[in-house]
């Protein structure tokens, strides 16, 4: 069941709130201009009860809490690649059973009543954590998993992931003779996770931070598993500009690359700009916008490489296209 | 004889970071970084909302001031400030 009265997130109001508590604290060493950083913050923002934060290796578990030092001033637990799903549903479990047995009634240093946020990279979803993922939807736990994309091995070292999207240069897919850069497309993972029939999933950019805000909200209302899929740029592996972070992720909304939608119960809604992209389909931007500000779709500029550009505004045509039908546009 | 060893009963079970982040000084990575034009600034709180290190401190009232111990100069800031009254200034 999903609530039905939508939260309006208060800027002024969030920034009082974020100054008190601190929930993510400064100095952590995420790359500068990194995205994750902003999603782990608005995550936080949108919380409405105490939260209990399982991290999945990647990213934001290696630069968050680089011995002796800890950003989080929030109960946080790392765990493998593989098992972050299946640590989240152990401590949803284990609330349950304390609450149903009464342990901890009336002891003022135990609260039980929280919310577990699971948090993995893509490669920590598309790659390695897939069955435990799967598994805990399945056994629909009340967590909610938030996928940080940045579409590659980050932290490692730039290695191609199952997101990694189709002609992007990787260490593990150079650009060469043979191949020029990952020749495979993106893993649906959205259909992957709506296949499981959760209760609600959504994508969202932190750039539309409103409406990022009220779906990982509407994350945590929901009584049920719930998959979040962000996208998150990354200068570094990217080779963007570090400013860049918050227009690349504009612009991927605008090109229809990464659009914004929400499923409900099986259900698609289109929201914020996508809606108005399905309204005025001149408002689409052409995927060049999105490619040429990144250095690993740099290749495809080249005239001998203009193919890429062209097979990959197919698949972001076909992939809308088939979005638009589920949306009923 | 030296002090007795510690058993592995009275230790934690995982790594346990035990210093704040916010003691780590970020801010030495950065070549530039922000400077605020408070007569531009229309408090409108973006450049607090877009930066991924929570550098800025805003009240929801004034002008949000960054902590340059821990700004990396990324510069996000400056690019998405509606009114550009933000600057990169090098240091």
């Amino acid at each position: 069941m999903v609530a039905k009265a939508v939260w309006r997130p208060d800027i002024k109001e969030l920034a009082r709130i974020e100054g008190q508590k601190r929930p993510v604290e400064s100095g952590h060493r995420l790359c500068a201009g990194c995205g994750a950083g902003i999603i782990i913050r608005q995550i936080a923002m949108a919380a409405r009860k105490p939260l209990v934060w399982i991290n999945a290796t990647g990213c934001v578990e290696v630069a968050t809490t680089i011995f002796p030092y800890t950003s989080w001033n929030v109960p946080w637990a790392h765990n493998a690649f593989e098992n972050a799903a299946a640590v989240g549903s152990g401590v949803e479990a284990a609330r349950k059973k304390l609450a149903r047995v009464n342990r901890f009634e009336g002891d003022p240093d135990i609260e039980l009543d929280y919310d577990v946020i699971v948090l993995g990279g893509d490669g920590g979803t598309y790659d390695i954590g897939l069955q435990a993922i799967s598994g805990a939807f399945e056994r629909r736990h009340k967590i909610m998993y938030v996928l940080y994309d940045n579409e590659a091995y980050m932290n490692t070292g730039i290695q191609r992931s199952g997101g990694t999207p189709f002609g992007a240069r990787t260490t593990t897919t150079p650009v060469g003779k043979v191949i020029k850069g990952k020749p495979l497309f993106k893993k649906p993972i959205m259909d992957i996770m709506v296949a499981h029939g959760i209760p609600y999933a959504a994508t969202v950019s932190p750039a539309y931070w409103n409406d990022a805000l009220v779906k990982f909200r509407r994350g945590f209302e929901t009584e049920g598993p719930v998959f979040i899929h962000a996208f998150s740029t990354c200068p570094l592996g990217w080779g963007s500009a570090p400013e860049d972070t918050v227009k690349i992720m504009k612009l991927a909304v605008e090109t229809c690359v990464f659009p914004l939608y929400e499923v409900v119960d099986g259900e698609y809604r289109l929201t914020g700009p996508s809606v108005s992209i399905a309204k005025n389909p001149d408002r689409k931007k052409p995927v060049e916008e999105y490619l040429k500000l990144q250095g690993r779709f740099r290749h495809m500029f080249k005239p001998e490489n203009k193919w890429m550009i062209e097979k990959f505004q197919e698949w972001v045509d076909r992939q809308w296209e088939t979005l638009l039908k589920r949306a009923g546009y | 004889m030296s002090t007795p060893m510690v058993g592995w009963k009275d230790l934690p079970m995982a790594a346990v970071p035990f210093l704040s982040a916010k003691e780590y000084p970020t801010g030495e990575w950065a070549v530039f970084q922000p400077k605020i034009d408070e007569s531009k600034c229309v408090k409108c709180g973006l450049c607090w909302m877009y930066c991924p290190d929570s550098v800025y401190r805003w009240d929801g009232e004034g002008v949000p001031v960054p902590d340059l111990d821990h700004c990396k100069g990324c510069g996000i800031c400056a690019v998405e400030c509606p009114t550009k009254a933000i600057e990169m200034v090098r240091i």
